[in-house]
């Protein structure tokens, strides 16, 4: 046994462990990725002299957009207050139908098969991106803010039942527990012991909704589901490209701005 | 008068953890439960009022069989027994009354209970309890800004709320200081007294169960093994419950230091 402050004859040094040991599965990966990259690279067909073509047809677009032109201020404004409202509502009935599924599929408080549900109707509303549930009810219901409605309403429950649902499953059961022994029944203690413990989260969860359905919202209308995103396809599809690039100013201090509220707001309710 | 009969507990297949035990409580006498972790003070306790469900056995308060009880039925028999728990479990984001007022969740319906339209009687008795114990002007604070002990205060006002025919505390002082403890001990005994109310305590403060309380229960393993007056309950008692606790405590302190040190270098 050496004593731990004996003077040792070389210096002494340290080098951060690799994060994979095994130096044979270390090389190997990196060549691999780097096999992949040339070949992935080698194989897709790109057609450099279209690319070439398209460069000038790019700075064209963007010439054309500038400076940004806001004399339809009037269509801006109809999308905007479209988007607004499919948004407000979207995000409104999302989120007062994400509060039963969670509850539904939360392990801690749901009974098996209802568990299964819940969780079966989270995984499903969570499975395809806006646009594609956007095209589906485009195709039901028509063109128009209903849809766009409708689409983010799924969206929302999918995203909040989901986030809701793990947060009743870490609630302090100790509350639930002296529910209990006081005689409440099943919803009294749900009103009294669990959605006071995740109303912050709920809240917070709900702005955030807010601002991803006001984004989603300007997606879900390029495929005629109302909303901003109709005016920006057409202004586009119009070549209008000085409006369209107004508008996308516009949409981006929108979410600024909805970002900025919802982040005060989450940080004022907890 | 709560009575126990050859109550079993047993978690899955494991040894069970309550070996058929007895136990009678009769009047307004206050009972210490004292064990070691692990022993089944607390199982025991919670079976009681089926938060844990006894594998066999029988528990009779008042006459009344608690062991088969079923939905409404259980919820019934539940708000007859009041519990105080180690952690408080108050309702952390509600307001004081409405923790007061929650001990009556057994009693009133949905809506009342959904839009806090308590009945009067119950408004009523929550002031008089909390002005007993000195927290009625906290009445509209959120339940998390108290202090421990008023929290522990809250948590025996919301169970005295039931109207219970037996009071259980779960270990009540174990997250307080020495002060406050012998404090909620003091009230624990003195409102059994003035409402006649047996109180069952879990404690593992041997000094205060034998100061506060009228009869001391020992479980180990299982099993009971003292049951008696705190007169009593001397050193030989102590050993026979808590008997090989001491000795690993002695033996990580006798350790020296210095070798262990040597041996990683």
């Amino acid at each position: 046994m050496t004593p731990p402050d004996a003077p040792s004859t070389a210096p002494r040094t340290w080098k951060k462990p690799p994060f994979i040991a095994n130096p044979l599965l270390r090389y190997g990966l990196i060549l691999v990725a780097v096999v992949y990259l040339v070949w992935a690279f080698g194989s897709l067909p790109f057609n450099w002299a279209r690319i070439s073509e398209g460069l000038p047809r790019a700075a064209r677009i963007f010439s054309g957009g500038f400076p940004p032109n806001l004399e339809r201020y009037e269509l801006l404004i109809t999308g905007f207050k479209e988007s607004f409202q499919i948004a407000i509502l979207a995000t409104l009935m999302g989120v007062l139908l994400s509060i039963p599924f969670a509850v539904m599929a939360a392990r801690n408080i749901a009974p098996m098969p209802i568990y299964v549900i819940g969780r079966a109707v989270i995984i499903v509303s969570r499975s395809f991106h806006p646009v594609i549930v956007a095209i589906l009810f485009v195709a039901a219901v028509g063109f128009g803010p209903l849809a766009g409605i409708l689409t983010l309403t799924l969206y929302s429950i999918g995203f909040v039942g989901k986030l809701l649902a793990e947060e009743i499953e870490e609630i302090n059961w100790g509350q639930v527990e002296a529910m209990k022994a006081a005689g409440a029944g099943y919803v009294a203690i749900l009103f009294y012991a669990v959605f006071p413990q995740i109303l912050p989260r709920q809240v917070g969860l709900s702005m955030y909704q807010l601002d991803s359905n006001l984004r989603a919202s300007a997606v879900v209308g390029i495929v005629g589901a109302g909303g901003i995103g109709g005016t920006l396809m057409n202004a586009f599809g119009r070549y209008d490209y000085d409006f369209a690039f107004a508008i996308l100013l516009i949409i981006i201090a929108v979410i600024l701005l909805s970002e900025g509220v919802s982040g005060w707001v989450r940080k004022k309710i907890w | 008068m709560l009575e126990i009969t050859n109550l079993v507990k047993r978690y899955g297949h494991d040894e069970a953890v309550l070996k058929g035990l007895d136990l009678k409580v009769e009047g307004n006498s206050v009972v210490s439960i004292v064990g070691a972790s692990g022993a089944g003070k607390s199982t025991m306790l919670r079976c009681i009022n089926r938060l844990v469900e006894p594998t066999s056995g029988s528990i009779k308060l008042n006459g009344n069989e608690l062991v088969n009880l079923k939905g409404a039925e259980l919820r019934r028999a539940r708000r007859k027994i009041g519990m105080v728990f180690q952690g408080f479990n108050l309702l952390d984001r509600l307001t004081v009354m409405e923790n007061v007022l929650a001990g009556r969740l057994g009693y009133v319906n949905l809506y009342q209970a959904i839009s806090r339209r308590y009945p009067q009687a119950d408004i009523e008795r929550a002031f008089v309890l909390m002005e007993r114990v000195g927290i009625a002007h906290y009445a509209n604070k959120r339940a998390d800004e108290l202090s421990g002990g008023e929290r522990q205060r809250v948590g025996v006002v919301r169970a005295l709320m039931q109207e219970p025919d037996v009071l259980l505390a779960d270990e009540p002082t174990a997250s307080l200081d020495p002060r406050t403890s012998e404090q909620i001990m003091i009230l624990l005994q003195s409102l059994a007294s003035e409402l006649s109310l047996p109180v069952l305590i879990n404690i593992h403060n041997v000094a205060q169960a034998k100061t506060y309380t009228e009869r001391i229960v020992g479980l180990r393993h299982g099993k009971m093994i003292f049951d008696g007056l705190p007169a009593d309950f001397n050193k030989d008692a102590l050993d026979a419950i808590y008997g090989g606790i001491e000795a690993p405590d002695d033996a990580i302190t006798d350790t020296p230091v210095e070798e262990r040190s040597h041996d990683s270098a």
